[in-house]
């Protein structure tokens, strides 16, 4: 019993398909399966679903209407708005800019390669505070390159690209180094030329990474608080992110509000991953159709 | 069936091996860190205070340490937000001194127990510094700004903290207040120009005094609202600032209490009654703070000149009465304008 439900819950497709094993093997294999479902349950249900279900509790402290009006206060609505366009807008670029790394990281030779691919995951290992005091000293005042960006939208989105550089770059390229090239050569010697070959020949295999890969960075940055907290200037209506609206209603003692706007930013997180996933999957299959 | 029942003993005697190593990791940095530091008391005492006296403690600790009831104590310090420090140890954060901006936060601490209702009956009435209200410009001061009136100035931006989270926020805004109601005698033309000031003036809400200082330094608005120690710290550190006491303005008054249940409640009170010392004034004196001994004020009066008219909480009503009436969630009337303003 335990081996179908484990089976069928992990989503297998092949696994109906398979014929009965032996009793004894199948029973050994079975039980294991549903230890693991069991651990991935309750590890999920314990660091994942609990806290948030809890933090759904709390931002309904004020019922529905309290809920709604924390959501709708102006500059909260301003925090998500100013949060989901930066985001938007750095997700935008790290996926033309990212796959353009990927591709000449993985096509070109050129000296120092190997020390630009392992600069790409720098921004990642840093703690994103130190980013942030990184850009501040380069565009905060006295700026010695004579640019100012702090407490600017354009402040956020240089520290919001920092941050997010690595996830297109690192989900395009293993998936643009198994990518067949005689496939582009036929293309060409069919007459297509390189616009062409990239659009109808190498961007359909590349397009699921790559949306996988900028929704990352988005639900990345819509989270991110440490890199922006120094260079954002957390300025109402301006330049105020949602995580730094949170912050700010935590320590004003409306814990009710924080909550309500981290379910908020939850569920634009949650449904852009979803909608991403689901346009991958439908290009995935129109691939298979085609193929 | 045994081979699951094998598993599951295995990953629980891994994780039991894990917690327990991790607590003996704990353990030992914890011993490590006692013996090394503490000599020969081995007491510490957990101090949460407000942002800005961080540099007076750093003088004060020390010295304390240099006296006999201070020898060996440690100090676990923490710095913040008013208001969000004093809910921080009313939520059940270890403290056993704690030194606030404003008396309201103590107060929320009496309500919840943790500290005595006698806490402010001692000579100076739990409160062992202070300091005024002033008005931070930058170098040169090129707006031009004197007094009260010149912040309402088209384009002027001001940057104070947010009374909600910030004790130094509550006096900024009650100098002004107290200077155009006349002491509350006329509480709509004080109410107005609190109104206009965070209506059209205040963009930015720091949660802390010193963060606000620090949206300031960083090139945020053209006039910083502090205390005047705070004041005199940036300037002695080389900022590009400088402070205009107005004429009228308001007496800052910052207290300190000793949690009743404090493990350590005889070196707490120690400490305590050690910043009253003379020795212990000129300290603060000198880092900035306005002391409350008369012997040591007289000593220092050329550092802190007597603005013409310095109000006092006493004279907009008392602390109860006025956190009450203008600064209680929701209800208070300089709270409504400011959630208006900033909602």
């Amino acid at each position: 019993m335990t081996a179908v439900v484990g089976q069928g819950a992990a989503g297998s497709p092949a696994a109906p398909a398979r014929t009965p094993q032996p009793r004894s093997r199948a029973g050994w294999a079975g039980r294991v399966n549903g230890l693991t479902l069991g651990v991935v349950t309750l590890w999920l249900s314990l660091i994942v679903l609990l806290p948030l279900a809890a933090l759904t509790v709390a931002s309904f402290g004020d019922g529905w209407s309290g809920f709604w009006a924390a959501v709708t206060a102006p500059v909260a609505l301003a925090a998500l708005w100013t949060t989901v366009l930066v985001s938007a807008v750095v997700a935008v670029v790290n996926v033309v800019v990212g796959t353009l790394i990927a591709w000449v990281l993985v096509r070109d030779e050129f000296p120092g390669k190997r020390f630009v691919d392992a600069l790409i995951d720098l921004p990642f290992a840093l703690p994103t505070i130190v980013a942030s005091i990184v850009l501040l000293s380069l565009y905060g005042p006295n700026s010695p390159i004579g640019v100012e960006l702090n407490a600017t939208r354009w402040g956020l989105m240089v520290a919001l690209a920092f941050v997010t550089l690595p996830f297109v770059v690192r989900s395009v390229q293993p998936v643009l180094i198994e990518v067949d090239r005689d496939v582009e050569q036929a293309a060409a010697s069919l007459g297509a030329g390189n616009w062409t070959t990239f659009r109808r020949v190498v961007l359909p295999t590349l397009a699921p990474a790559i949306i996988s890969g900028g929704g990352l960075a988005f639900a990345r940055a819509i989270g991110e608080y440490g890199s922006v907290v120094l260079i954002g200037g957390n300025i109402p209506r301006e330049t105020q992110v949602a995580s730094q609206y949170i912050q700010q209603q935590i320590e004003i003692d409306r814990p009710v509000n924080a909550a309500a706007v981290s379910v908020a930013l939850l569920v634009i997180s949650f449904v852009t991953l979803l909608v991403l996933r689901w346009i991958a999957a439908r290009g995935q299959e129109r691939e298979e159709r085609a193929a | 069936m045994k081979p699951s029942r094998r598993v599951v003993l295995s990953a629980v005697a891994a994780s039991l091996a894990l917690a327990m190593t991790g607590c003996a990791g704990g353990g030992s940095s914890d011993v490590a860190g006692g013996t090394t530091s503490a000599g020969a008391g081995g007491v510490t005492l957990n101090l949460y205070a407000y942002a800005v006296p961080k540099v007076g403690f750093d003088q004060i600790i020390p010295a304390f340490n240099a006296t006999e009831a201070g020898s060996g104590v440690q100090f676990q310090q923490s710095y913040g937000a008013s208001g969000d420090q004093s809910r921080k140890v009313e939520a059940g954060a270890e403290a056993d001194v704690v030194n606030f901006s404003v008396t309201p936060d103590i107060t929320r601490l009496v309500k919840a127990g943790l500290v005595a209702e006698d806490w402010a009956s001692g000579e100076h009435k739990g409160i062992p510094f202070g300091s005024v209200v002033t008005i931070v410009v930058r170098k040169g001061n090129p707006k031009g700004i004197k007094d009260w009136d010149d912040l309402l100035k088209p384009g002027v931006e001001v940057v104070t903290p947010n009374p909600f989270s910030s004790g130094s926020a509550k006096w900024n805004l009650l100098a002004p207040y107290a200077t155009y109601s006349k002491g509350g005698t006329n509480q709509q033309a004080g109410l107005d120009y609190i109104d206009k000031l965070v209506t059209d003036h205040i963009k930015v809400q720091p949660k802390s005094g010193r963060e606000a200082s620090e949206t300031f330094l960083q090139g945020t608005g053209d006039v910083l609202l502090s205390y005047e120690n705070e004041a005199l710290f940036l300037e002695g550190q080389g900022e590009d600032v400088e402070h205009v006491t107005p004429p009228s303005t308001f007496k800052i008054e910052n207290p300190v209490a000793v949690l009743k249940g404090s493990e350590n409640l005889a070196k707490a009170q120690a400490f305590v009654d050690y910043l009253y010392t003379p020795e212990a004034q000129k300290l603060w004196a000198e880092a900035g703070f306005r002391p409350v001994d008369a012997t040591v004020a007289a000593e220092f009066a050329d550092k802190f000149p007597e603005p013409t008219k310095l109000w006092t909480i006493d004279d907009v009503g008392g602390w109860p009465a006025v956190d009450e009436s203008l600064f209680a969630k929701d209800t208070g009337t300089i709270a409504v304008i400011y959630d208006k303003a900033t909602a």
